[in-house]
């Protein structure tokens, strides 16, 4: 279990005000400068060897990321900060935005620099409209307190902080579609190459990453990217905010190492799940898009990028679902494929037309009125969007349900045979 | 066209605009209809849409098109308290049926009706991001949070009451923190 002295987000849960005052003694803008002196290569090679993984959903790691970054270009950098959390089960960057702005704020001076960025931008989903303002105001004290604008920390590194509310729309989140959005257009996801380190908002240089990733950069800066490689395993590194929903005694956020075991993380921090560890028949770890595991993988499996890929399902953004035996997981998949049908942008053909087919055939098995050669159709759908879409949404509509189906396929026949579906 | 901005919206719309380069104004049309929207009784009529597009000198069918795509713009009235609630997997797995129910029976028997006095509208919407503190409506610009049945006609009552129960957590929680969990 992780040390309170470890933990990065130390007021995750606002028990102490937001307020600069208060974020100075939580440790976060101490000598900034110092650690900006030490120059872009020093930054990027600490987040390197930290083997730091981006914590927005795909993991990849975010000191490589940067240095895809042209240090040269007569275009400016851009940083952006995905804070559109949208993923069901995910409510993690949500916190750290209306708790401990400071440290994201920090972060994004960090990370600009080591970018070669003047400007940033952060993108939070329109819902959040009261974590907005507490963003504005936090960045509004950073401004008069001099850390950020002109000549931040007394750095001589100029940097602009801006925060763009979406409107309610979850492919926002995909890179790509978040800067189309930025810039005023409906978020489409863009084909790629190129890639936003190349060609990103306004056609220049651009790195977007997630609110978790920057703001635990200052941390790991200071502390030293081998007291954050110290936690976890290797390539599977450091501290990580997990949100535990649905069917446990204590849904919280909690942040932890990663590689714990998830059924410590669930006993430990949300109560266990209700009713025992027995009751226990599935758990989505890593936001809706992942595909669930059953009760005897949940048994011993770690909470990381590799362990979880290495069951068929994966980290995402560390959402863990918990369903007990009570639970109609057809109908849990199929509220799931709702939200993908509704949230596809309607650019590709097969998520647009899929997502909706996904749906019916889940809602006519759901309501036992299905066969097994139905289920063999909608497998092929999945089959046929999967890979074949310019952004991921339409892989995370299909996994889900080839998750489902991976796993209680025979279960599910049994029922239809009986010709009823009451649990 | 009879919308136009009044003049706290100009200044927020000045504020907006001075984020994005010179160039570059057409980035300004979410928080430019988000403003026009809360101006508007929280909704969007043609004249609104088309009072953004003339201001960013955009094309209508383009600020049609964004209006559209995002669903936080409301392309019809809605109530004075507009009562969205979450029905994805997580909220269903707490119990947000529960919370329908509570809609249905204080507010009306279908959603995007507004109430005859104009107080409420409700609907069910895609994950809010507040899944921890499941099943949980917005309403308006805040969260209510940690629902059950019992609750959410309390917290519609103090609407109609015109004495609104605190935001967030219903059953005491900070924030995300686990209710039992020590710190």
């Amino acid at each position: 279990m992780l040390n309170n002295k470890d933990k990065i987000f130390t007021n995750l849960y606002g028990l102490e005000s937001f307020e600069l005052k208060m974020a100075y003694t939580r440790g976060d803008w101490d000598n900034t400068k110092a650690l900006m002196a030490k120059g872009p290569d020093w930054i990027i090679d600490e987040i390197k060897n930290s083997q730091l993984r981006g914590r927005g959903g795909a993991g990849f790691p975010t000191g490589l990321k940067w240095s895809f970054m042209p240090r040269d270009s007569i275009k400016n950098n851009y940083l952006v900060v995905n804070a559109d959390e949208s993923e069901p089960g995910t409510c993690k960057d949500r916190d750290m935005i209306r708790n401990d702005p400071q440290k994201l704020i920090e972060g994004c001076l960090l990370a600009s620099y080591a970018m070669q960025a003047h400007n940033c931008y952060i993108y939070i989903r329109g819902e959040y409209y009261n974590e907005s303002v507490v963003l504005e105001k936090a960045i509004a004290e950073a401004y008069d307190a001099g850390l950020i604008g002109k000549n931040a920390c007394g750095s001589g590194w100029d940097l602009d902080i801006y925060v763009h509310r979406g409107a309610g729309a979850y492919i926002c989140g995909e890179e790509t579609a978040l800067l189309e959005s930025l810039e005023g257009k409906k978020g489409q996801p863009r084909l790629k190459p190129p890639f936003p380190a190349n060609k990103g908002l306004y056609g220049s240089p651009t790195t977007v990453n997630n609110v978790e990733t920057i703001a635990v950069i200052p941390t790991i800066l200071r502390r030293g990217a081998s007291w954050f490689s110290s936690f976890g395993r290797e390539k599977n590194t450091g501290t990580k905010v997990f949100c535990i929903s649905g069917h446990v005694n204590n849904p919280c956020n909690v942040e932890e190492e990663m590689s714990i075991p998830l059924k410590e993380l669930i006993d430990k921090h949300a109560g266990g799940v209700r009713g025992g560890w027995d009751n226990l028949k599935a758990i989505i770890p890593g936001g809706s898009s992942v595909p669930m595991i059953p009760k005897n993988i949940c048994d011993d499996v770690l909470m990381d990028f590799d362990s979880l890929s290495a069951v068929k399902s994966g980290l995402g953004t560390a959402a863990v679902i918990v369903m007990d035996q009570s639970t109609d997981l057809v109908k849990a998949i199929a509220r799931i494929a709702y939200f993908y049908k509704h949230e596809s942008c309607g650019q590709c053909t097969p998520c647009r037309e899929g997502t909706g087919w996904m749906w019916r055939i889940l809602e006519k098995i759901a309501a036992g009125d299905s066969s097994s050669a139905e289920i063999d159709k909608l497998l092929d759908v999945t089959k046929q969007i999967e890979g074949h879409t310019i952004c991921a949404l339409g892989d995370a509509a299909a996994w889900p349900i080839q998750g489902l189906f991976r796993h209680f396929r025979d279960e599910i026949e049994e029922r239809l045979k009986k010709g009823s579906f009451a649990a | 066209m009879s919308f136009k901005f009044n003049e706290e919206s100009q200044k927020l719309a000045k504020i907006a605009l001075a984020k994005y380069p010179d160039d570059r104004k057409h980035s300004a049309v979410m928080p430019f209809l988000d403003i026009a929207q809360r101006q508007n009784d929280n909704w969007l009529s043609q004249d609104c849409i088309e009072f953004v597009a003339t201001q960013l000198e955009m094309p209508f069918i383009k600020v049609w098109e964004v209006v559209t795509f995002y669903s936080m713009y409301n392309t019809q009235p809605v109530g004075k308290n507009f009562v969205q609630v979450c029905t994805t997997t997580p909220c269903w797995l707490r119990g947000s049926e529960n919370v329908v129910r509570a809609c249905k029976e204080i507010i009306s028997e279908n959603p995007k009706e507004v109430s005859s006095d104009n107080l409420f509208s409700w609907m069910e919407v895609e994950c809010l991001g507040a899944c921890v503190n499941a099943p949980m409506v917005q309403i308006n610009d805040d969260f209510y949070e940690d629902l059950d049945y019992v609750s959410t006609k309390n917290l519609l009552i103090s609407l109609i009451d015109n004495k609104p129960l605190q935001i967030g957590s219903q059953i005491g929680r900070q924030g995300s923190k686990g209710i039992n969990n020590a710190e």
